[in-house]
């Protein structure tokens, strides 16, 4: 497993707490969304930086009151054809401003990298051999025009594409 | 009921039998024939090796008839093997013709 | 018609390009099926019964004659000669070759053709009235608002991983030839109390498995909130929408399992809430991009001698006119439809000599303009009449003069299991007997507006669900049989279809539909009451007699 981040390969900040397990309230730790929603108190003096890991379907509403503690949420592609967290990104950056990091986990394709960071995601956790072979040695493939602006840095980095308002050339 | 085994061609989408040689052989009259279904299911793990080097896509076992000059059993690997039943000029039933002539 | 300016040309040639190298890199082995197929579909490449097949996109059904001799020179050079129009305006090669379709699609972007998003859990093909621009009962020309979505919609980063398939339609007439309701959007074009043009949106519309009529969620949407409403169905759906049952997780479930008051309150939190930085419409871009969609300028041309000439003293032309020429907004002028039903042929198949017909057909005397309808037949939308009998002679020449638009004899029909590895039965010989049994001459006429469509699968691809007389192909014991709907339309009044009862060997279906013909003859009200107005007037019942008192029918 790799992690893959603006354009290369990095060491990871954050651990991911298995279910069950016994998460310390210190250092960055990634919870399952339901550990956190019931051990939450146990982080209340704290200050290390929270990080939740998010399955589609979870009701936003259920983490919303929360968002501002979360340094880092990891949305999940249990296939890469559920495509519920790129509107989840989408709306956690635009909608409700968070500007913590968001990661996709799971089964992640290469090609899928460019739009998921065009809907707010910034890092991804690259668990096919194939992929971060191809990712090592080709990098992840980017297009430089589209039909719709990028949200949140991915979005800062793109012009206007013409006269139409909803297109964008990367800069 | 006999087996044999179909693929598409991954280069140029046609069908293709698997072969008792272990090749991929264009008309169903060449193929490989297995008596029973076991048979066919070792042979798919052989083929399904070549759906791994790129050659093929999707391999898999079909029923043919008993006896006689091999038949599909089923209307759709009937059609699957010779062409469309509306375009006789076209796919493996127009190149039979062709090869008559 | 829309052209493309030097950032839609950058657009499609970047993912050409990107294409080109994913096929490359499946070809050595770099890429496995598995990781290549959603590329393969995303550029609407399938893998079928005999070969691959590629879908290219006709954004709502227009073309040029320069794109339709770019279609023919493709089906020359990279396939068999011919193609397939659809049931969704596009165009389908059934033999393409995998290593082949990076020069095609670069053929098709050199005149600004594409086959992005044909297939996929995507937005498809945004489908549009085929006599938008011309005909004569347009409140506005919906085409504009089709180019807007489709752009929009063109590998939306949020939206390319959808629980299924979706599908939008626009209609800007008061008759709706474009089936809105039978979409997972319909958009109709309408003016509100204040004499402002905008939507009615209707939502969960769909054929397949469980077919259904749309539902309308809102009665006016301001033109600039098109993509903003869109956007928040869609989003609403991405995230709601099923994903447990690849039969359930069209939109059209979501609205029924939810409930439309759901969806509506859904759809309009987010619509509401949604930021318009971008999404909203200027009246600038809205007029821009309408430009491309300007009536031609239409030189008057008086009612001449040599249509009605020849209209009186050829009795064929004459009856060309009267079922494939229709009422054009401009005196003068008529739309043609130019059927590619001819009579015991392949339903929507047309040669690459006959796409050029039609294309060299359409530069000289329609402002070098084609349309494709949903109906598998083509369109010379800005005909002057005094050209029809020209017109017709090229036409009678090329095979493409069937005087049978709309008729029996102008049937619907999907691939079906000649080509289709999704199929359960045949589809096209069944077309084909109906076809040579009723023909294109009086006993057709006399029938009048019926409309067979003809499905091989219950994907429903062939929309029987919405023909006047369905025709489902099943397959029960490794046997073909084929199931029969009655009462079924995709106009304004959408409704679709109700079971006869058992179905039919391939032996007996040309027989049954010919005794639920002759029932209709029987009983219509004179004059010409059609057949979807007396099957609604009269109901199930005389049909199932005429059906069934002669013949069992299976039971399945």
């Amino acid at each position: 497993m790799a992690l893959w981040k603006n354009g290369s390969f990095t060491t990871d900040a954050w651990r991911t707490i298995a279910e069950g397990e016994d998460a310390p309230p210190a250092g960055h730790v990634i919870l399952p969304l339901d550990w956190w929603l019931q051990e939450r108190d146990a982080f209340a003096n704290s200050n290390a930086p929270i990080g939740v890991r998010i399955e589609p379907g979870a009701p936003i509403e259920s983490y919303l009151d929360d968002l501002p503690r979360f340094a880092l949420v990891a949305l999940a592609f249990p296939k890469f054809g559920d495509g519920r967290a790129f509107s989840t990104a989408a709306l956690l950056r635009e909608r409700h401003g968070f500007t913590g990091e968001i990661r996709a986990v799971g089964d992640v394709l290469i090609d899928q990298i460019q739009m998921m960071e065009r809907c707010g995601f910034d890092s991804f956790d690259i668990t096919d051999a194939t992929t971060e072979r191809l990712l090592r040695t080709r990098g992840a493939p980017a297009y430089s025009k589209f039909y719709q602006p990028a949200t949140g840095a991915a979005g800062d980095a793109e012009s206007n594409g013409g006269s139409r308002p909803w297109a964008r050339r990367k800069a | 009921m006999r087996f044999a085994i179909s693929a598409n061609r991954l280069l140029d989408g046609i069908v293709v039998f698997f072969g008792s040689n272990n090749h991929w052989v264009d008309q169903l009259s060449a193929a490989g024939l297995y008596a029973s279904k076991d048979e066919a299911e070792a042979a798919l793990v052989v083929a399904r090796l070549d759906q791994t080097r790129n050659v093929v896509v999707e391999p898999y076992v079909f029923e043919v008839r008993a006896e006689g000059a091999p038949v599909a059993h089923h209307i759709r690997e009937a059609i699957r093997a010779a062409g469309p039943t509306v375009r006789k000029d076209h796919g493996k039933q127009a190149d039979l013709l062709a090869d008559k002539r | 018609m829309y052209r493309y300016d030097e950032f839609d040309a950058g657009f499609v040639s970047d993912r050409v390009a990107a294409f080109r190298d994913q096929v490359a890199r499946r070809l050595s082995g770099d890429m496995t099926e598995d990781q290549f197929k959603p590329h393969r579909l995303m550029n609407g490449l399938y893998l079928q019964l005999h070969a691959y097949m590629l879908r290219v996109a006709v954004p709502y059904g227009t073309l040029s004659a320069r794109q339709m001799r770019k279609l023919a020179f493709i089906a020359r050079r990279y396939d068999k000669g011919y193609g397939h129009f659809t049931t969704r305006q596009n165009i389908q090669y059934n033999w393409p070759a995998l290593a082949d379709t990076p020069a095609i699609l670069e053929e098709l972007a050199s005149v600004e053709m594409h086959a992005i998003q044909t297939s996929g859990n995507c937005i498809r093909n945004v489908t549009a009235d085929h006599f938008a621009g011309a005909a004569a009962d347009e409140l506005d020309d919906p085409r504009p608002y089709a180019e807007i979505l489709r752009q929009w919609s063109s590998l939306h980063p949020e939206f390319s991983f959808l629980p299924r398939k979706f599908k939008i339609a626009v209609n800007g007439a008061t008759r709706d030839r474009a089936a809105i309701q039978t979409h997972d959007i319909g958009y109709q074009i309408v003016r509100n109390s204040a004499g402002e043009i905008g939507f009615a949106v209707y939502v969960g519309g769909g054929q397949g498995r469980t077919p259904m009529i749309a539902k309308k969620i809102r009665d006016f949407l301001k033109i600039e909130d098109l993509l903003a409403y869109t956007q928040a169905i869609v989003r609403v759906y991405n995230l709601e929408g099923r994903r447990d049952n690849k039969y359930k997780a069209r939109i059209k479930i979501l609205v029924h399992e939810k409930g439309l008051d759901w969806m509506r309150q859904a759809v309009e939190a987010e619509f509401e809430a949604a930021s318009r930085d971008y999404i909203a419409l200027p009246d600038a871009e809205i007029a821009r991009i309408k430009a491309y969609f300007a009536p031609p300028e239409l030189p008057a041309r008086a009612s001449s001698q040599k249509f009605a000439a020849r209209r009186e003293s050829d009795p064929r032309f004459a009856g060309f006119v009267s079922t494939n020429v229709a009422a054009h907004k401009i005196d003068g002028y008529g739309i043609v439809k130019i059927s590619l039903k001819p009579i015991g042929g392949i339903p929507g198949d047309a040669t690459a000599e006959q796409m050029e017909a039609v294309a060299d057909l359409a530069e000289l005397y329609s402002q070098a303009e084609i349309r494709v309808s949903h109906e598998q037949n083509l369109v010379l939308p800005h005909v002057a009449l005094d050209d029809l009998p020209v017109i017709y002679d090229e036409l009678l020449a090329s095979g493409l003069a069937t005087a049978n638009a709309g008729l029996v004899s102008d049937i619907i029909a999907c691939p079906g299991m000649d080509y289709c590895s999704l199929a359960t039965a045949r589809s096209i010989p069944v077309a084909q007997r109906i076809s040579e049994r009723f023909g294109d001459g009086p006993r057709a006429r006399d029938i009048g507006a019926l409309k067979i469509k003809i499905s091989g699968c219950i994907n429903a691809c062939g929309h029987h669900h919405v023909g006047h007389i369905g025709i489902l192909g099943l397959e029960r014991k490794g046997v073909e049989t084929y199931q029969i709907t009655l009462g079924g339309t995709g106009d304004e009044t959408c409704s679709m279809g109700t079971l006869t009862g058992p179905g039919f060997s391939s032996e007996e279906v040309v027989d049954a539909i010919e005794r639920i013909v002759d029932a209709y003859m029987a009983l219509r009200n004179e004059p010409g009451e059609d057949f979807l107005t007396a099957f609604r007037r009269l109901g199930m019942q005389p049909f199932k007699e005429a059906l069934y008192e002669t013949s069992k029918g299976a039971d399945i």
